[in-house]
């Protein structure tokens, strides 16, 4: 019965709820913001999620590394490894892997005229840092590394004005060499760079990687293999393939790598569902009112009905047919703004550089940049559409319990 | 075969010292095709019956057969199904859905009852022009004067075709040639189609119009005369 009434049961709800347009329009724009609200929560939270999985594969972690097995835990140059053979290169150079690159990283002191700090001096082949790794990027001061026999060394901005230096000027690196002896070396400042994050900055200094081989006697051997793929998807089949082709080596994936990037973003990821819940309680309850206070003032109405051979589950349909009219247009307006605000008017992100160094906490960039999925949209639609008719369904059955005389009289 | 059967119907309202029986032992049989008025003082029990034959409220003992049905023995559901084919209401205040237009009014039955939607509007405009409402089938019920809805509310208790119509007061709150004219409508539905009507009143315009009077006090019919 309800199936076939049903073009009669959306034409009763739409009427009713236009009866008192003041409130329907209240709970609509209550419904419209809460799902605004999520929407806009939610592309916030992926874009926060992107852009520190992207911080963190840019910086030179790349989406997989290969590494001698115990570098990880102690990254002493004894523990290091020597340039890939074909059969490595073979998969390096397959059609999965979009760059790849190998580097020196030693630990080392960087000393100014006037500061010293602790520092990772990384050796590197410029060429194929690009796509890579940040420091492929153009410096923004003075010029990048050109070669792996570059000897001149590129740092941070922040770097420099902790040191106090600038580009021109001469810094000394000491660290140990491979026969354990302190080794130290004069490098002029060719370049500063920028990164997302000011611990980038001062955490790493760059140079050839010959020049950083040459200097601690390393001859042709590396610390790492860093790579990116095409396709983060298909990333665990390419590592499976390089711990084949190079099984006496630690290959491992970004999510291996950075565990603590992978518990944030599922912490990330279970929150904005607590979130998603707190906001729809708040929207339920104006809910629930609402469908209250129509079926009150219409106590007598759902009387008739019945009278009029309306079965009781078709009265819960009508007042949860009201509900869903209610809604489907929340939702649909909600999700409208929501894009226009994600994808035109927050398009090119919110500027935090006025926060970095609290955004810095999180690890979060400078700029906070919306990502909405098709994926979290069906999923707020559907958890507002479903709850919401959940919370309206205490009306429905109570207009359902009416007994049809006391109704017709008003009681 | 009588439309409507009632044995030693009871009702009783409250408990205890503040207990009120609205109709008592009430026997009462009514053939297929009559015209019926309950009369009697208020508080006497007549809407409480047309409640108890139209399943609208249950008794508090005794037996109720609407067209060989026990509707003392249904559920909420079957009560609902049986006054959805087989019983027409008319109420005193109109009782039209204000946000529906007169058709709309008398299509909401039959359209909860399946029917499509050509037959549905061929129907609505057939029965409103019977009741004499031709060219105000888009009228909401407010746009409309009382007697007009009245019409509208016998139109929809008409249009499902019941055996048998209730009607509470139809006349209460119209004027006396308006009253004429729906009582005049209302017996020429009797004798045309046979439906079978069961009519609560105070009005004596009405009473004169009934073939069977049954007078009503304290509960219990204490007069069953026949009519014209």
């Amino acid at each position: 019965m309800i199936a076939s009434s049903l073009p009669l049961l959306g034409t009763l709800g739409w009427r009713n709820l236009w009866r008192h347009p003041r409130r329907t329009l209240i709970i609509l724009f209550a419904i419209t913001l809460g799902v605004w609200f999520m929407v806009i929560s939610a592309a916030m939270m992926i874009g926060l999620i992107e852009q520190q999985l992207n911080d963190t594969i840019f910086n030179l972690t790349g989406h997989a590394q290969i590494h001698h097995p115990k570098f990880r835990d102690d990254p002493a140059i004894e523990h290091s490894m020597p340039l890939p053979n074909k059969k490595l290169l073979e998969t390096l150079d397959g059609g999965e892997v979009t760059q790849w690159s190998v580097r020196v990283r030693l630990p080392a002191i960087v000393m100014s005229e006037r500061e010293s700090r602790g520092v990772t001096l990384v050796g590197i082949d410029p060429t194929r840092e690009i796509g890579l790794s940040f420091i492929g990027n153009p410096v923004v001061e003075g010029r990048s590394l050109e070669s792996i026999e570059d000897n001149g060394i590129v740092i941070g901005q922040r770097m420099a004005e902790k040191l106090e230096t600038r580009v021109g000027k001469r810094i000394v690196i000491m660290l140990q060499d491979k026969t354990n002896e302190v080794a130290d070396r004069g490098f002029r400042i060719v370049g500063l760079f920028k990164a997302e994050l000011e611990a980038t900055e001062t955490a790493y200094v760059f140079t050839g990687l010959s020049t950083a081989q040459t200097l601690v006697g390393m001859a042709n051997e590396i610390s790492e293999i860093s790579l990116v793929t095409r396709s983060r998807e298909k990333l665990d089949p390419l590592v499976a393939d390089l711990r084949k082709a190079a099984p006496q080596f630690e290959s491992l994936s970004w999510q291996e790598l950075e565990p603590l990037v992978v518990t944030a973003m599922a912490v990330y990821e279970n929150f904005i569902f607590i979130w998603y819940l707190i906001i729809f309680v708040a929207m339920a309850f104006g809910l629930t009112n609402t469908m209250l206070m129509a079926v009150f003032e219409r106590t007598r109405e759902i009387g008739l009905l019945q009278a009029l051979g309306m079965r009781p589950r078709s009265i819960v349909g009508q007042v949860m047919l009201e509900s869903l009219i209610l809604l489907f247009l929340g939702v649909l307006l909600g999700n409208l703004i929501g894009w226009l605000t994600t994808d035109i008017i927050l398009r090119d992100g919110v500027d935090l550089s006025a926060f970095a160094r609290g955004t810095e906490q999180f690890k979060i960039g400078s700029t906070m940049y919306f990502i909405w999925r098709l994926e979290d949209l069906l999923t707020i639609d559907v958890l507002v559409i479903v709850l919401g008719l959940l919370a309206s369904l205490y009306p429905a059955v109570k207009a359902a319990r009416y007994a049809p005389v006391e109704a017709i009289a008003g009681n | 075969m009588p439309t409507v059967t009632l044995k030693s119907v009871r009702k009783t309202f409250g408990e205890g010292e503040l207990a009120v029986n609205a109709l008592n032992n009430v026997d009462l049989e009514i053939n297929a095709g009559g015209f019926i008025c309950l009369s009697g003082p208020s508080g006497s029990g007549k809407t409480t019956l047309l409640n108890m034959v139209g399943g609208l409220d249950r008794p508090s003992s005794g037996e109720i057969t609407v067209i060989d049905k026990r509707v003392d023995l249904m559920d909420k559901g079957e009560l609902a199904e049986m006054r959805l084919h087989s019983i027409g209401f008319v109420f005193q205040a109109y009782n039209l859905i204000p946000v529906l237009t007169a058709r709309e009014n008398v299509e909401f039955v039959i359209q909860l009852q399946g029917m499509s939607a050509d037959m549905r509007h061929r129907k609505a405009s057939d029965i409103l022009n019977e009741v004499g409402l031709d060219g105000l089938e888009d009228r909401k019920p407010a746009e409309l004067s009382g007697g007009q809805q009245q019409r509208v509310a016998v139109a929809r208790a008409l249009v499902s075709e019941p055996a048998l119509i209730l009607a509470d007061e139809p006349t209460a709150n119209l004027d006396s040639v308006t009253a004429q004219s729906l009582m005049d409508l209302l017996r020429h539905l009797n004798d045309d189609r046979g439906i079978t009507f069961l009519i609560a009143t105070h009005d004596k315009l009405v009473m004169s119009h009934a073939r069977r009077l049954l007078q009503m006090q304290d509960g219990q019919i204490i007069n069953d005369i026949q009519q014209r």
